[in-house]
């Protein structure tokens, strides 16, 4: 489980992206993290793997103290983080199954890696997730001739094959169409609950956050203004952590949810 | 229970045949290339000794015995430098338009294409050869290599900068009726002008270094002297036009950032 | 700001007052830069002979024609000797340039204080040097010969091919990197998945185009007896055998075209 205190984080130029954050997540859990943006929730989750250095505070992962830890210890703490992107981040110009297999960086030599030599488990578990994701057919194609769900489903492969215990998940809808989004966000989910895997996503859309997050924690310039379930998303919450507007189109009623839900998973045809 | 499926990872050329017959030819190229080149080990290890003077004669170098020298030819080279890249630039102008397929009709477009074709053809050494039998030693066939050198390296330059242009916005001027010479001022010279000029800061620094050189063979410049010294086993002087020539190189990239900030 | 409001009218000028005129006054210090220069040139040049010029110029392709075609036989080995520097010299320099290059580049050089202007000044130095004053010295030092063109024209392209590759680092997508980081990957690793991939073509294409570029240099080299076909033409001139240099001139010429349509074809298919 993770657990994060007073984590801070002040930037050179004065600007505090996080103050004193405090959260603890149980295994398993999957939790979304709303806010606008410049509220600190992509500098939160870089934060947990020390992308990005917190000024002060700290993080623990279990029993380790992440925020203590020298180079080479992080590096082997990573391993049991996975991260997913925005952007997919997968090296373009390599293949499918090479990006997959990079996620196991981690746990094979250098020399090994650079002659491709991984392990047959790994291969093996990389054909494995690829089957599960959809794209067994599409192991040998080019990052780059995919499409944008597709990379980010490589993507998701990529940090699943780490074998991780907590999944941090940047945006992963951001620059994908309303129905490839939710397929995305469906598929983490479903993953998580076969895992286990703790995960906190960052997301902008309220709405798939409602519909599958266990758990809602709104950021507001570095603060955690909001924490509870998806229904307690009343427009008054939303407004303290967006600002005013006209929230009643943007969340669900809770009578709509389940139709909602119904409704999506009959239409879904992965 | 699925069989173990093997991967390995696909092969940046993809047919096994062209695979293997470049790594072949390859092999062999360089192995009769090596052998062939022949390597006086004995002149070699006679060198060692003078590599050390010349090596040694950096610290210090001679900056004042021949200074006079040293001055005039760097002067020389300077604005030597000057004026061919002005004249250079400034004959690439039509050239490069007329080397534009979409902006030159056929005929033009060959002519132009076949000049900056044989202008880049040779090093801008052996057109000052040339040039001093014909023009008689001294800077000006130094100037008139470097200005045809410069024709063909920014004219090509240009008539590529101009074809990769955006076609849309040209046709936007030119719908509201705009004359040949409005439709360049406004369409293409606003598009294509960012990446000359630093272009053109590019081509003075390499014109710089080519005047550094064409006094080898008598067109002007600090080559002459540089010859000179290292005739005379002077190193110490040769030690000091280098470092000038690679101060005034570094002085030359580093303003180059600038004026194109400048001109942004 | 180009708008002004002059009484109740907006008046708009291309650019305002103060860019103008310090526009105005760059090009008017360009012109007498460019003056000045041209009154020095003119001072040194024996006007004489340059309007003599076309009647040398007339001459001397009189002379040149027709090209001595039997002289072809002892330029095949310049030839190879030639081609040899270039490929040999860039293959030398690429090596070389690679690992300066990510020690000069911003992004991944162990030290922006120390090591990083070093890289960068054993880039400019190497640069500024042309080919053939590489090949004056070590002439000097090795003695005339192939093996002081190929380290001249070694010596130099690491200048080139380290400078276009830093810049190709300091451009990548650096959300890349950050994900195989992510993973826990060691900094060979992160070099190897994250970065070697994303400059590779650029690589590729900077060497080929060097190559291309050097095959000319390595053509003159031996000017100063650097080997290569440089020596025959350095000896044609000497002697006077005009009908001989014009079939050097026509061997480089096919040369370089030669050289710069594989490049091409390669350049291309790395795309």
């Amino acid at each position: 489980m993770l657990r994060l205190n007073k984590l801070t984080k002040q930037y050179k130029t004065g600007d505090l992206a996080l103050k004193d954050v405090d959260l603890e997540i149980p295994n398993g859990q999957v939790l979304a993290l709303i806010g606008p943006s410049g509220a600190g929730k992509s500098t939160l989750i870089r934060c947990v793997n020390r992308l990005v250095e917190p000024t002060s505070g700290t993080a623990h992962l279990g029993e380790v103290e992440l925020t203590s830890l020298s180079q080479g210890q992080l590096r082997k703490v990573r391993r049991r983080i996975g991260m997913i992107f925005q952007e997919y981040a997968l090296v373009e110009r390599l293949t499918v199954m090479e990006n997959v297999l990079s996620g196991r960086l981690g746990y094979v030599s250098f020399w090994r890696s650079y002659f491709r030599k991984f392990p047959q488990s790994d291969i093996d578990e990389a054909f494995r997730l690829l089957e599960r994701v959809g794209l067994d057919h599409m192991a040998d194609k080019r990052a780059d001739e995919l499409s944008g769900g597709q990379r980010q489903r490589v993507g998701i492969c990529r940090a699943l094959i780490q074998n991780p215990e907590l999944l941090l998940v940047d945006e992963p809808t951001a620059s994908l169409d309303p129905k490839t989004s939710r397929q995305i966000m469906r598929l983490i989910r479903e993953l998580c609950q076969e895992r286990n895997l703790s995960a906190i996503i960052n997301i902008h859309d309220v709405l798939l956050a409602q519909m599958f997050a266990e758990r809602i924690v709104g950021l507001q310039l570095g603060e955690i203004v909001y924490d509870g379930p998806p229904d307690g998303m009343t427009p008054d919450v939303l407004t303290q952590i967006y600002g005013e507007e006209d929230w009643e189109a943007t969340i669900e009623k809770v009578e709509d949810e389940d139709d909602e839900d119904g409704a999506v998973a009959s239409v879904a045809a992965d | 229970m699925s069989i173990s499926r093997i991967w390995k990872r696909p092969p940046f050329i993809k047919s096994p045949m062209l695979r293997w017959g470049i790594a072949v030819g390859g092999a062999i190229y360089l192995a009769l290339a090596l052998g062939t080149m022949e390597i006086n080990w004995g002149r070699v290890a006679d060198g060692l000794p003078r590599a050390e003077r010349f090596v040694s004669a950096f610290f210090p170098p001679d900056f004042v015995s021949k200074s006079g020298d040293i001055l005039d030819g760097i002067y020389e080279s300077l604005w030597m430098t000057v004026v061919s890249t002005v004249i250079g630039i400034g004959l690439s102008i039509p050239v490069g338009l007329g080397a534009a397929r979409n902006l030159a009709p056929r005929p033009v477009y060959l002519f132009s294409r076949g000049i900056l074709a044989l202008s880049r053809t040779f090093p801008e050494i052996i057109i000052a050869l040339f040039a001093v039998k014909i023009f008689s030693f001294g800077p000006f066939a130094g100037i008139i290599a470097l200005s045809v050198g410069t024709v063909g390296f920014y004219g090509k330059l240009l008539a590529e900068d101009i074809e990769d242009m955006d076609v849309v916005q040209a046709e936007a001027v030119k719908s509201t009726g705009a004359s040949w010479f409005q439709w360049l001022n406004y369409a293409i010279q606003p598009q294509v002008m960012p990446r000359m000029i630093g272009l053109a800061m590019y081509r003075f620094d390499i014109n710089f270094r080519e005047s550094a050189v064409v006094g080898i063979v008598g067109a002007g410049g600090i080559g002459a002297t540089l010859l000179t010294s290292f005739d005379r086993y002077e190193y110490d002087t040769s030690a000091a036009i280098l470092l000038i020539i690679i101060a005034i190189v570094m002085a030359v990239e580093y303003s180059s950032g600038y004026v194109r900030k400048w001109v942004q | 700001m180009p708008i002004k409001s002059s009484g109740t009218t907006k008046v708009w000028q291309r650019r305002d007052r103060n860019r103008q005129v310090s526009i105005w006054a760059v090009q008017f210090i360009a012109v007498a830069i460019f003056m000045y220069c041209w009154q020095l040139v003119s001072d040194k040049t024996t006007w004489f002979f340059v309007l003599d010029a076309p009647r040398i110029t007339v001459d001397m392709v009189e002379r040149m024609i027709p090209p001595k075609w039997s002289y072809m036989e002892t330029l095949w080995r310049p030839v190879w000797d030639t081609v040899a520097i270039a490929t040999l010299g860039t293959l030398m320099a690429v090596v070389m340039a690679f690992p300066i290059a990510f020690l000069a580049a911003r992004n991944t050089t162990p030290s922006t204080a120390f090591v990083r202007p070093i890289a960068l000044f054993v880039i400019v130095a190497s640069r500024s040097i042309n080919s053939l004053l590489w090949a004056l010295m070590l002439v000097t030092i090795l003695g005339p010969g192939v093996f002081a063109g190929m380290l001249a024209i070694g010596f130099r392209s690491i200048g080139f091919c380290a400078k276009l590759l830093y810049e190709a680092i300091e451009e990548i997508d650096e959300s890349q990197v950050e994900a195989i980081t992510a993973t826990g990957a060691s900094g060979p690793q992160i070099l190897n998945f994250g970065i070697v991939p994303q400059i590779l073509p650029a690589f590729a294409g900077i060497s080929v185009f060097r190559w291309d570029i050097n095959i000319r240099e390595s053509a003159v080299l031996g000017l100063v007896g650097a080997g290569g076909i440089g020596l025959q033409l350095s000896a044609s001139i000497d002697t006077v055998t005009w009908t001989q240099v014009s079939v050097i001139l026509l061997v480089i010429l096919a040369t370089v075209i030669v050289s710069e349509w594989v490049s091409a074809k390669i350049r291309h298919s790395i795309i």
